[in-house]
């Protein structure tokens, strides 16, 4: 049997929020349900939903940095949470929200990422600007403190340090929200490559439909944090009847991609 | 549109078939990887640290200058020890119990524990430069009340103190990684908890007095705090109540005299840094089932 890159069995994940005065009493709120997929390696694969269907809540699962409540998840053939310290070797993650020492320099930001993966610094910086530079961004930029680099910027900075290590799973969580039309072609155009190139496995949840259909071999829809549908682009639409992806969204969940049932900040929060 | 190949430094076949670097060197680049990154965050905010040791100097000179007020050269010794000693461990505890909180509200706190580095690692690396970071600022500290006291150390036993200093450092630590959960936790509420805690242990650990003046109820704590085994030791090591001590030459004590105190000391650094990252390892389990490690303020 060959191995996935990623393998997820009826994942289920809980919050439990508190409140009350001595916080006595508890609200469940259920972010994944019975949540079932598969992702083959140097697949590309797509998760769709609105805010608060689960996405980032399945991404942190898969980083390691959540526990789920139920189920099996398999990085790489590695079980979790077993096996999370060869997994954190062989993954990368992007956030939405581009997390770095702002005061501190693209440079030193990558650098201290590099040491941490145990990297040589020559080594790490020549990969950098390497990546960098396919992402069209100046090498003089390198120096520059964070705080004084657009969001665009900043997104490229988090997509070469996911790069650093050169992982063969990548963990994309809205990486182009918030880019401007041209980062966002430069951030599609690389992945495209990188897949292409390297063989890259490719986890992607995006709000963008032209972006899931240009990236996305497969994708699944969630909603409610359960896996509604999943197939192909054109598979997804033929079933529903669909012109595009997000009427299909609508047919399979019942809802559409832009509603916010609950924020996932909230439901975090304990 | 003419396709730009990627062209990246580095092996392309997958990390699990990557030769495993050396393991010492990697654990030494993962310990560094913290060390660089205080050392470069100290430095851009060197406008506060200048600021903060600035305080530090004038508020250890004006505690001091009691003893000076009094013509007393004991007392002046035993008070301007008092906040050099307490200047270099409250640092040391604060850089280390506050490194998950300024994760916290970076941001970066994921990706740190994202990383495929020990808990052990990454907490030695963090105390590796708090503790570098305290010496430097405790000899700054030192070097201002110098400009305000007429003190001459000659006769003092410096280096059976630094010796105190080190070993001391290993319980700190111990206390800062249990006080480094606390942020996990909520980093408002766990930056309050670590401020008592601080000034707990500024209350009973006898830094500008005998712990023998304390209300009763509170000298047992005095025993389970390593800041009194500390001070305790330095006083003997710089003649503080030695009669024999004068002061034109003082009479420190040999290393000998305070083997008692680093024994102690020694002991709670052998329990307190196990017990420390065990219970960091809980919280971190428990941080992880409730979504408690995103960023927060």
């Amino acid at each position: 049997m060959s191995i996935k890159a990623i393998e997820v069995r009826n994942l289920r994940k809980v919050f439990r929020k508190r409140f009350g005065f001595f916080k006595s009493e508890a609200k469940e709120e259920v972010a994944l349900r019975d949540v079932s997929f598969e992702v083959a390696l140097g697949e590309t694969y797509g998760l769709l939903g609105p805010n608060g269907s689960g996405k980032s809540t399945l991404i942190r699962v898969l980083s390691t940095l959540l526990r789920p409540d139920g189920g099996e998840v398999r990085i790489l053939g590695h079980r979790l949470p077993e096996g999370e310290r060869e997994v954190r070797r062989q993954i990368g993650r992007i956030s939405v929200d581009a997390a770095f020492y702002k005061k501190l320099s693209a440079r030193e930001n990558l650098l201290y990422s590099a040491y941490l993966y145990g990297l040589r610094p020559d080594f790490a910086e020549r990969r950098a600007l390497a990546i960098l530079e396919q992402l069209g961004m100046e090498s003089r930029k390198f120096s520059v403190p964070l705080e004084e680099m657009s969001r665009g910027m900043q997104q490229k900075i988090a997509i070469t340090r996911a790069l650093l290590v050169n992982p063969p799973l990548l963990l994309l969580d809205e990486p182009t929200t918030g880019l401007d039309p041209k980062s966002r072609r430069d951030v599609q155009s690389f992945l495209e490559e990188l897949r292409r190139r390297e063989g890259t496995t490719i986890l992607l949840t995006t709000h963008d439909m032209a972006e899931a259909e240009r990236l996305c071999a497969r994708i699944g829809f969630l909603a409610h944090g359960r896996l509604a549908a999943e197939g192909t682009a054109a598979a997804l639409k033929a079933q529903s009847g669909a012109a595009t992806l997000e009427d299909a969204f609508l047919a399979f969940s019942g809802e559409g991609l832009r509603d916010m049932p609950v924020q996932e900040e909230e439901v975090e929060e304990v | 549109m003419m396709r730009r190949a990627i062209q990246i430094a580095g092996p392309s076949f997958p990390v699990s078939q990557r030769p495993r670097p050396n393991a010492m060197r990697h654990t030494a680049r993962q310990v560094w990887g913290f060390v660089f990154r205080d050392y470069h965050l100290t430095r851009r905010y060197m406008s506060w640290v200048v600021v903060f040791t600035f305080y530090a100097v004038v508020n250890s000179a004006t505690i001091a200058l009691i003893g000076v007020a009094a013509r007393d050269y004991q007392l002046t010794l035993t008070l301007a020890i008092g906040v050099v000693l307490w200047g270099f461990l409250s640092t040391l505890f604060n850089e280390i119990s506050n490194s998950i909180s300024y994760e916290r509200w970076e941001g970066t706190l994921e990706y740190t524990f994202m990383a495929p580095v020990s808990r052990l690692v990454h907490l030695f690396g963090v105390g590796l430069f708090a503790t570098f970071y305290s010496i430097v600022r405790m000899a700054i500290i030192l070097g201002g009340l110098m400009l305000f006291l007429d003190l001459n150390l000659k006769g003092a036993n410096l280096a059976g103190f630094l010796i105190v200093l080190l070993v001391g450092s290993l319980a700190f630590i111990g206390l800062g990684v249990m006080a480094a959960c606390l942020p996990v936790f909520s980093p408002e509420r766990g930056a309050e908890a670590t401020n008592i805690m601080q000034g707990t242990l500024l209350l009973v650990s006898g830094i500008y007095y005998p712990v023998e003046i304390l209300p009763r109820w509170l000298q047992p704590f005095a025993a389970l705090s390593p800041a009194t085994y500390v001070l305790s030791a330095s006083r003997k090591l710089f003649g503080i109540g030695n009669e024999a001590s004068t002061p034109e030459h003082l009479a420190g004590a040999s290393l000998s005299a305070v083997i008692p105190e680093l024994l102690v000391l020694t002991l709670m650094g052998i329990i307190l840094i196990p017990l420390g990252l065990w219970i960091f390892s809980l919280v971190e389990a428990w941080a992880k089932r409730t979504g408690k490690l995103k960023r927060t303020g």
